[in-house]
């Protein structure tokens, strides 16, 4: 065999060694394929897991923790909800529509994997800058592509972000989160058990999708041009139509109960879901790839265990069920066969026929649990003693002010309303506010209970880059109080780690200390982390992306009888500012814009915080705000001027005397809109939770003022606000 | 008054839950009726839901329009039974030839959703019998296409015959003269591109849907 | 006999191509000059046995027809040719 095959593959030598260690021979072409997937650093996340062992992942409320295929926590009343969060972010780069679309495929398939049905998706997406031609491209190829896939399959997505950023250019982030409900009974694990049992292989055919694409895409950043042009094959293309029937087929063998494990095929296909079943049922499996449909003549036994194709399921049936589950794959039109057989050896055994020749055999476990674990190098930044003085408020004040806020001004709603954010009847709030809010019904019966979730994606590359630590520590902070805004406590917490190159000792340094700040701030909230995922090596040209640790959170809502405020206010609302005082202005978009992408940050007062959630949870649920928003991009300027937008009002803000008080985001900071009968109220109970809070304003008119700052008419900001991303994008879009 | 209402699910329609809710929050008895099967199970009324059968590919409704159920139902509608297509119903309805026009691309050549704010033309069907020539009805919108297209003849017939029930005030898909709705002749099969069902919760937004479905509600008992 | 079909769906005369002009607007920012008249259809290709090519262009007009255009917007240009 070729000395240097598994190099081709994607292992270093020292993998080679290991392998051969294991099988106690040389391994042969199939099965060094099949540990090339499954060792690459997307599969065995090699370089990450040492750190993330360091997360918190316990609560009362959690069913299943991280390592399956979803996370899964209890809401009461018998329901059970599923979440997950997941990266796509190699393959939308270089095909932004399939890539996107297959992102959004492959999570719901984590959540329905669970037996739960999915019912929201939400998409954090950042690419590089908006002046930057393929950059729009990818943009409005992954919006069309997340839109295409989901409203297809038939999941609303109520909310996400998009951020363009010069850190993204080469590495557009596509992640996306998906949340499934289901009644507790219900809850099936992806593992195969009892000796006899049958892995049924349901949904498309096999082809060459994909291939390698594990390890040649994800795990490798982008070269030079010609490189790109020779991954492009590895692209998958998805059918969001095969996959909505193949929902409704699982759930009905779920309901049914005819199935005893059920795993997604993602990442290294069949290599993963059938050496992953068996491991985790502690029992070996026959497969048989002369049984799977292919879609390709002449596909080599490699190529079958490794393909990406999408929208396929394996079932591990008892065989006295099979016919059932046929019948019912036979109604929804989905292709159902044979494929493995559970054995008591403990070894992934890939057979020619049930009855025909062995054409390899690795130990199950030893593709999942042997995969290699790294402690790479940590180390960090040289210049960072220099950084952590070169403070932002060192840079002058704007010579006008309002332009430096109308270019933070952006509406997501170019991306948003191309989203079917209504399906199913629950969104209360859907995307552009502080938190989607979903009507909480029980999956079996339909029956409202009365209560709500609240759900918010938030990620900050800005906070990041300055101080990994506290910027991950700050990012979860602002999921916290987005839900506090709608009146939830949240309840588990999904990540997804966008980091670049791990062979880089800063970059490693930047994913253990964003971890590290990550597991403070869940430890000082009470929130468990059930899943996340890994991306790594998002660089290109030698660039890395700055440290993007994008969170997921899920809260409760009790009582949902009413919508919760918005981001609004009447005429004549007092405005109030919660929160301690603006500090600084380090990693905020401002200073980012200025060209400053530096300084340092201070460690968030945990108990202030959740004084400060506690706080405008209470007046939420007490209704006594007219409206609300959590100060976060853009500081206290482009917050307040999202709510003059939203509700057509104008404002008279004091209080606010410079740039740095407009901008900073500084957290734990909430605006209030307060109708005046009700401000004593509100100023006793922040007293009672003693939090500070300030009148800085009255809502009125038509126009937007900050006493001696800027004076601009409400319409001028709507218009930035409204424009900013059909105008960039509506005229078209090429690679560039 | 307890009116049987058929709800078609293809495979890939995906608001047949969200119809047969609004429908049963109304007072209706809403039944799922499957494809597959031409038996519509003695219904006074049918619902033909929004989504993607079929994946919308070929073109939306094109493979739908032979399942057994529309075989059924098209018998139904020339008896007199009324039938109402919301959105890929709508194109369902056109492409099975009972009611006139088609369904093509958005004029943007992007998904839209959204609500939109619709005006009443005709009270002469079973959606708008209910409501008053004039209103408006805020209702969402939720597709890709949605642009209502037909030859200029039949554009004329269906103004002369009172035929559109529903227009957009603001056109916001291309729509020939800003059609949202229309009705066949016998004012029994009637066809909108907005997704009532989304607006009957006062929690959800809106709930001008009501007044459209509880029409149809009352069309169906009048029917049997 | 086995037969190779190609049928080009195209938009009726007169018909609104919102795709097609949006494709004009776009070569002309691209810096193509001189692009007019852009309609889009799709090319439907499959294989059809028949007697002979006469019935294969039956079946497949038929087919067009029936359920590969909808004659409300669309009609359908067909080739037949026999396979090797």
């Amino acid at each position: 065999m070729d000395d240097q095959l598994h190099r081709s593959l994607g292992l270093t030598d020292d993998e080679l060694a290991k392998i051969i260690e294991i099988l106690g021979r040389d391994p042969n072409h199939l099965e060094l394929a099949m540990y090339s997937v499954m060792w690459s650093e997307h599969c065995s996340y090699k370089s990450s897991r040492i750190h993330l062992k360091r997360l918190p992942t316990e609560g009362k409320n959690v069913l299943v923790g991280p390592g399956e295929n979803a996370g899964v926590i209890d809401v009461g009343d018998g329901i059970a909800i599923a979440l997950r969060i997941e990266s796509h972010n190699h393959p939308s780069y270089i095909e932004p529509y399939q890539g996107a679309a297959t992102g959004v495929g492959g999570i719901i398939r984590d959540i329905f994997t669970m037996g739960a049905r999915p019912i929201a998706i939400m998409d954090p997406l950042r690419f590089g800058p908006l002046e930057d031609a393929r950059s729009r491209w990818v943009a409005e190829g992954v919006v069309s592509g997340i839109s295409g896939y989901g409203n297809s399959v038939g999941v609303p997505n109520v909310g996400g972000e998009i951020v363009f950023d010069e850190t993204y250019k080469g590495n557009p982030l596509v992640n996306v989160l998906c949340v499934g409900i289901l009644p507790k009974e219900r809850l099936v694990l992806g593992q195969a058990s009892g000796i006899g049992n049958l892995a049924v292989l349901l949904g498309s055919t096999t082809g060459r999708d994909g291939i390698g694409g594990v390890s040649v895409l994800a795990s490798a950043g982008f070269g030079d041009e010609e490189e790109d042009a020779e991954k492009r094959p590895s692209v998958q293309v998805g059918d969001p139509f095969e996959e909505k029937r193949l929902i409704e087929a699982c759930l009905e063998l779920l309901d049914e109960g005819l199935v005893v494990g059920i795993q997604d095929l993602g990442g290294a296909g069949l290599a993963c879901a059938a050496s992953e079943t068996a491991s985790r049922g502690g029992v070996g499996m026959d497969f048989n790839v002369s049984a799977v449909p292919q879609r390709e003549a002449g596909m080599q036994p490699f190529e079958i265990m490794t393909s990406e194709s999408q929208e396929r399921m394996l079932a591990i049936v008892e065989p006295e069920n099979l016919e059932q589950v046929f019948a019912i794959c036979n109604k929804w039109e989905i292709r159902s066969s044979v494929v493995g057989k559970v054995t008591p050896s403990g070894a992934l055994r890939i057979v020619d026929d049930f009855d025909g020749e062995v054409l390899g055999e690795v130990p199950a476990a030893s593709l999942h649990e042997d995969a290699p674990l790294y402690e790479r190098p940590i180390s960090e930044p040289d210049d960072m003693d220099t950084a952590i003085t070169d403070q932002a408020t060192t840079l002058p004040g704007p010579e006008k002010i309002e332009d430096d806020l109308f270019d933070l001004l952006m509406s997501p709603q170019w991306a948003t309303s191309q989203y079917d954010s209504q399906l199913f009847l629950n969104t209360v709030v859907g995307p552009g506010s502080n938190a989607a809010v979903l009507r909480l019904k029980h999956p079996t019966s339909g029956e409202d209970t009365g209560r709500g979730m609240a759900l918010t994606t938030d990620g900050n590359h800005r906070w990041c880059a300055i101080n990994p630590r506290i910027g991950s520590a700050m990012t979860v902070a602002e999921s916290v109080l987005n839900l506090a805004c709608v009146g939830a406590v949240p309840q588990a917490l999904v990540n997804c780690l966008n980091f670049g190159n791990p062979e880089n000792p800063v970059v490693m340094w930047q994913l253990s200390e964003a971890v590290d700040g990550m597991a403070e701030a869940c430890n000082a909230f009470d929130l468990p982390v059930v899943g996340g995922n890994v991306s790594l090596y998002n660089e290109s040209q030698g660039t890395n992306i700055d440290p993007t640790p994008i969170v997921g959170v899920i809260g409760l809502i009790n009582d949902l009888s009413k919508a919760p405020p918005g981001l609004t206010w009447d005429d004549g609302d007092r405005i109030i500012l919660l929160g301690p005082e603006a500090n600084g202005l380090n990693g905020s978009a401002w200073a980012f814009m200025k060209g400053h992408r530096r300084g340092s940050l201070d460690p968030i007062d945990f108990d202030l915080h959740q004084r400060v959630c506690a706080l405008t949870r209470d007046l939420v649920t007490k209704e006594l705000v007219t409206g609300l928003h959590d100060i976060s991009t853009g500081g206290l300027g482009v917050s307040a001027a999202e709510m003059a937008i939203n509700s057509g009002v104008g404002c008279t803000l004091a209080r606010t005397p410079d740039h740095i008080a407009f901008f900073s985001e500084s957290p734990s900071r909430v605006i209030l809109a307060v109708n005046p009968e009700l401000l004593t109220e509100v100023e006793q109970l922040a007293a009672e939770y003693d939090v500070p809070h300030e009148r800085i304003g009255l809502a009125h008119g038509d126009i937007f003022t900050v006493k001696n700052l800027l004076t601009v008419p409400v319409k001028d900001l709507q218009e930035k606000w409204d424009n900013r991303l059909s105008d960039a994008l509506d005229g078209g879009t090429t690679q560039g | 008054m307890n009116q049987n209402i058929g709800v078609v699910v293809f495979p890939g329609s995906n608001c047949e839950k969200d119809a047969m809710e609004a429908l049963a929050d109304l007072g209706a008895t809403p039944l799922l009726l499957w494809h597959a099967d031409s038996d519509l199970r003695g219904v006074d009324a049918v619902v033909i839901p929004g989504g993607f059968a079929h994946g919308d590919y070929l073109r939306p409704g094109a493979i739908a329009r032979f399942s057994p159920a529309m075989e059924a139902i098209i018998d139904f509608a020339h008896n007199g039974g009324p039938v109402l297509g919301i959105c890929n119903g709508f194109q369902v309805l056109t492409e099975a030839g009972l009611l006139p026009g088609a369904l093509q691309k958005n004029a943007g050549l992007k998904f839209l959703c959204k609500e939109v704010e619709l005006q009443v033309e005709s009270t002469d069907s079973v959606l708008t019998n209910m409501t008053s020539k004039g209103q408006t009805l805020r209702i969402p919108i939720n597709h890709f296409e949605g642009n209502f297209t037909c030859t200029d003849e039949t554009l004329i017939e269906l103004q002369s015959q009172d035929q559109v029930i529903l227009t957009y005030r603001e056109n916001p898909n291309g729509s020939m003269a800003n059609i949202a709705g229309i009705c066949n002749t016998t004012r029994n099969v009637v066809g909108l591109m907005p997704h009532p069902e989304r607006a009957c919760h006062t929690l959800l937004g809106s709930t001008d849907g009501r007044v459209l479905l509880e029409s149809f509600i009352q069309g169906a008992h009048a029917a049997v | 006999m086995v037969y190779d079909a190609c049928v080009e769906v195209k938009l009726r005369e007169g018909i609104a191509d919102p795709q097609g002009s949006t494709i004009e607007k776009a070569t002309d920012n691209l810096g193509f000059a001189g692009i007019t008249n852009v309609r889009v259809g799709k090319c439907i290709r499959f294989q059809v046995e028949a007697g002979d090519e006469e019935e294969a262009k039956n079946i497949v007009s038929e087919l067009c027809d029936r359920f590969l255009t909808n004659p409300v917007i669309e009609e359908a240009v067909i080739e037949i040719q026999v396979v090797g």
